[in-house]
């Protein structure tokens, strides 16, 4: 253990990752939101990670109430929470026991001694106790009696001791301040906000984050501190964004350059909650939030909505866009506007609600009975999903059609900062809603180009018809079961969501423009695989990425970009969804695959492990 | 609403041809909502018909109003969201025994409860039609169906009990083939706010022929049913001498003149009373049937409630921006 260095010395790095791993009732979310705002408005560039139990309080020590946060600082623009922990802080045995395998040997390691009790220590399935058998001598160690120090300091404030250790997590990150030298002063302004009324609690939290800091400068244990020093961010004002709120604003904004009213018809569940608990924040915006009584019922109240003239949209993840299925096939036949959010998990079934995924693509595809195309749409990032909700809520409403919008607990539950957009810089969106007048007009007249139709809603007079879900004649809209009316009415609202195609921006690559090897991924995994090439390319190596935001319809210049590239690789967080399309669509190309099926997100290490690979292999598919 | 230009049944007819079955009373319950909705005040295009699966839910596609054909089971589901992204508009859903409380039952005990501002006119023939002749929820014990060809064994519902359970603030049951009470309830039901939820005994002519005989047909129906009105006495029979009172726990049926019963006895209809007991009793009885409007209860309806919510924030808001709402709270400028 490098415990005798005593030279404080401050090194310049580029970037720190920290993973914040503790009981899920020891407050780990908000001690690396702390960290990460706080950097942020440091000037660094942040990306985080929270990692949590789908239980809300476990048994307490238990390996299966851990919760994490991991959390990137840099000083360069990163795309990921990064891959290599610098920092583990583990608050009892159980968080150290499920962490420590990501940790590499000569990284910094915090432990609280006072947690690990032999109770603590049978709980999390240590027959030893790792402080004492020097299985942790290969790790920088940092072991301090966090609990009881806590304690010390706040001994005069009169509390309760069960309440003066839910401040042990601001005593920590008062020593991790120190170490990578982070001003306090916007914690502590955080404490006077979130705890007003409260003098007692903001006092407590602010003398252990100081105590912590101040025995963090005095122990000499820490040999070395670190600074990170701003990023070369673009120039403006920021917010620290995470992707549900960002899903959340691109549909107000949406709305708001629609000129109409947002409706969101919702069931809870894990992870896309969250968009739903800041959407019902937001009446003002005539943002109206209903919480039905199923998923069904929440996409049942989006089709009436949207029948009703409201820009209307569903969030939900897997489980919940298996039962919205057949709706969105009555969506999707009627050509009504609406957007379904899928926040993807671990599944089959419940499968692991709060770990990431993409394994619902296909679903999104084709979970429909009968010929059902729709518009699908993925985010890459936490920002981003401002900007594809905002995509989404354009497409659906200009062409008459459903639009699936995914995203994934990964980037819903990630932050990053966010380079805060104007309403006025956002594109215009110009709702296909009736114009002319009502004299031999039918709801299914459609644009020449786009194919799509034109919007009416109840409390416009004389255009008063009738929607539903049987077949109808392709002029007049009225229920019709001819062979050849079906026919053609099957490959117009193809048609139509293929010619989508023309409004939406072509596929770009970045790194090598070609060469030996394109990495084509979609969707959450941008910011791994970006990391990845980017780096590559970086060392002169012939490796460009092709990124898809789009997947139905894909951008027009896909195929010219594949044959631009002598290998393609297509990376998944599934057994290999997209590659199924591609290899559908685009059978010309041989392509290679790379899945990962853990509920974890890529690394970018174990990318470039595969792609060197693939590179210097003569293997073919 | 003065500028509503008269209208008249037929403008409430589109230009579909019908399709159900002759002899169905589906025309009938078509017919008496089209003379309904010219007596309701409202122009055509403020009315939407939502349906959902089934004979009935074809009903839309006759209104020439605003109307949805959706999937089974949803239309409640549908016409919650329809009401509520415009609160201005006339909602009706039309739906069957099997679509709203068989894959239904759901949304309908949801919308009920939730008491959102329109009227469900539930079409019960105690029967799948559409499908062809199973037995669904209100199919009696021991009815013989294509899915019980040995007597149903499934118990089924009564639709009044399963509504008031849910808190319906207005049920009322009324038989399909007397049209005229049929408009009048309607009508009644569009001027309730609130969820207003119509029971319609509705004989099937094909595959439940005759299921309400001893209810609806001219020979049986004095004795048989009992038309409440609210304030009036409840009697009933071809010389309106039998009468209904309570003795215990339980509703009795008493003849005026016999044993001493004179018409001070019998109970007068209270379908304003918030306690639901003698509406239940009363939608519990079998023989005789009770129909006629059996609770009418106001209270604010939930598309209120939630508009107000709505209008109340945009007040207190004063004009802000989506601007606004994304430089609020943490920022941070880099330069």
């Amino acid at each position: 253990m490098d415990t005798k260095l005593s030279n404080i010395s401050s090194n310049e790095i580029g970037s720190v990752v920290v993973r914040f791993a503790g009981d899920s009732g020891d407050g780990m979310q908000l001690t690396g939101t702390q960290f990460a705002d706080t950097s942020a408005l440091m000037g660094n560039d942040i990306a985080t990670f929270p990692n949590y139990p789908s239980e809300i309080r476990a048994p307490q020590g238990s390996i299966y109430g851990v919760s994490g946060f991991q959390v990137q600082i840099a000083s360069e623009i990163i795309s990921t929470p990064g891959d290599d922990l610098d920092m583990l802080v583990a608050m009892n045995p159980a968080a150290l026991k499920t962490n420590l395998r990501d940790l590499a040997p000569g990284k910094m390691l915090v432990l609280d001694t006072d947690a690990f009790s032999r109770k603590n220590l049978k709980k999390a399935g240590y027959d030893t106790n790792p402080l004492e058998d020097g299985s942790l001598e290969s790790y920088r160690v940092i072991a301090a009696p966090i609990t009881s120090l806590t304690k010390a300091a706040l001994l005069d404030l009169g509390m309760q001791a069960k309440a003066m250790d839910r401040s042990k997590n601001m005593f920590t990150l008062g020593m991790i301040y120190w170490i990578y030298g982070r001003d306090m002063k916007h914690t502590i302004d955080f404490f006077k906000r979130k705890f007003k009324n409260k003098e007692i609690i903001i006092e407590a939290n602010t003398r252990a984050l100081k105590a912590g800091n101040v025995y963090a400068e005095n122990l000499e244990l820490i040999a070395t501190t670190y600074q990170v020093r701003p990023a070369k961010l673009k120039k403006g004002k920021y917010r620290i964004i995470m992707g549900n709120q960002a899903t959340a604003w691109g549909f107000i904004a949406a709305a708001n350059k629609a000129e109409k009213e947002l409706f969101l018809g919702s069931y809870p569940i894990t992870p896309a909650s969250d968009i739903l608990h800041e959407l019902v924040k937001h009446p003002e915006f005539k943002v109206k939030s209903f919480q039905a009584e199923d998923e069904i019922a929440g996409v049942a109240s989006t089709i009436g909505a949207s029948f009703a003239g409201d820009l209307a949209i569903t969030t939900t993840s897997g489980p919940g866009l298996a039962l919205k299925g057949e709706a969105i096939g009555l969506a999707m036949i009627m050509e009504m506007p609406i957007v379904i959010v899928d926040v993807q998990r671990g599944g089959p079934s419940t499968g692991m609600p709060t770990k990431t995924e993409q394994s619902d693509l296909l679903q999104a595809m084709y979970g429909r009975n009968g010929e059902s195309p729709v518009i699908v749409l993925a985010a890459s990032s936490p920002s981003d999903c401002f900007d594809m909700a905002f995509e989404a809520a354009r497409l659906a409403l200009e062409h008459m059609t459903p639009v699936i919008l995914m995203t994934d607990g990964y980037i819903a539950n990630g932050s990053e900062p966010w380079l805060i957009k104007k309403l006025s810089e956002l594109p215009e969106i110009t709702p296909r809603t009736v114009r002319k007048d009502p004299e031999g007009w039918s709801p299914y007249i459609r644009d020449k180009d786009s194919l799509a139709r034109e919007w009416a809603y109840p409390g416009m007079e004389g255009f008063e018809h009738r929607v539903g879900g049987l077949e109808k004649n392709m002029e007049t809209g009225n229920v019709n079961m001819d062979p050849n009316n079906h026919e053609a009415m099957v490959k117009i609202r193809a048609e139509k969501v293929k010619r989508v195609e023309n409004y939406i921006p072509e596929l770009e690559v970045e790194g090598a423009q070609e060469g030996e090897l394109l990495v084509v991924g979609w969707g959450g995994t941008y910011g791994a695989l970006h990391t990845a090439v980017m780096s590559m390319a970086g060392q002169g190596k012939s490796v460009g990425l092709a990124h898809f935001k789009y997947i139905n319809p894909m951008p027009k210049n896909t195929a010219e970009v594949f044959t631009r590239f002598k290998k393609i690789v297509v990376c998944e967080l599934n057994e290999g969804q997209f590659v199924k399309i591609l290899r559908g669509e685009f059978p010309e190309h041989k392509y290679f695959k790379y899945n990962k099926v853990q509920g974890l997100p890529f690394t970018g290490s174990e990318l470039i492990a595969r792609y060197d690979l693939l590179m210097n292999s003569e293997v073919t598919v | 609403m003065t500028d509503v230009k008269k209208y008249t049944h037929k403008d409430m007819a589109s230009d579909q041809e019908v399709r159900w079955c002759p002899g169905c009373d589906d025309y009938v319950i078509l017919r008496a909502v089209q003379k309904a909705l010219p007596e309701i005040g409202r122009k055509k295009e403020d009315i939407v018909f939502i349906s959902g699966i089934g004979c009935s839910s074809r009903f839309p596609y006759y209104m020439n109003t605003y109307g949805m054909h959706t999937i089974h089971g949803r239309a409640a589901a549908v016409a919650t969201g329809v009401k509520l992204a415009n609160p201005k508009l006339s909602v009706w859903v039309v739906t069957g025994d099997g679509d709203a409380l068989a894959i239904g039952g759901n949304h309908t005990i949801h919308a009920i409860r939730r008491n959102v501002d329109m009227n469900i006119i539930l079409f019960n023939n105690e029967i799948y039609g559409l499908t062809k002749g199973q037995f669904s929820p209100t199919s009696l014990l021991g009815q013989k169906t294509k899915t019980s060809p040995f007597g149903n064994t499934q118990p089924p519902f009564n639709p009044a009990e399963l509504a008031l359970g849910a808190n319906s603030r207005f049920f009322a049951r009324i038989s399909g083939n007397k049209p005229k009470e049929l408009t009048a309830i309607f009508v009644q039901a569009e001027s309730f706010k609130g969820t207003s939820f119509i029971e319609v005994l509705q004989n099937c002519v094909i595959f439940n022929d005759g299921a309400f005989d001893l209810f609806n047909s001219k020979e049986t129906r004095a004795d048989n049913q009992v038309f409440v009105e609210h304030g009036k006495k409840m009697l009933f029979g071809a010389e309106l001498n039998k009468g209904l009172r309570l003795k215990g726990l339980e509703l009795e049926v008493v003849t005026i003149g016999e044993d001493g019963i004179t018409e001070e006895d019998i109970l007068t209809h209270d379908a304003k009373n918030p306690n639901p007991t003698l509406h239940f009793m009363l939608a519990r009885m079998s023989n005789p049937i009770v129909t006629g409007v059996i609770r009418a209860v106001e209270e604010m309806s939930f598309d209120e409630r939630f508009v107000n919510q709505v209008e109340e924030r945009i007040k207190l808001s004063k004009g802000i921006t989506f601007d606004d709402l994304v430089n609020a709270g943490e920022t941070y400028m880099l330069d």
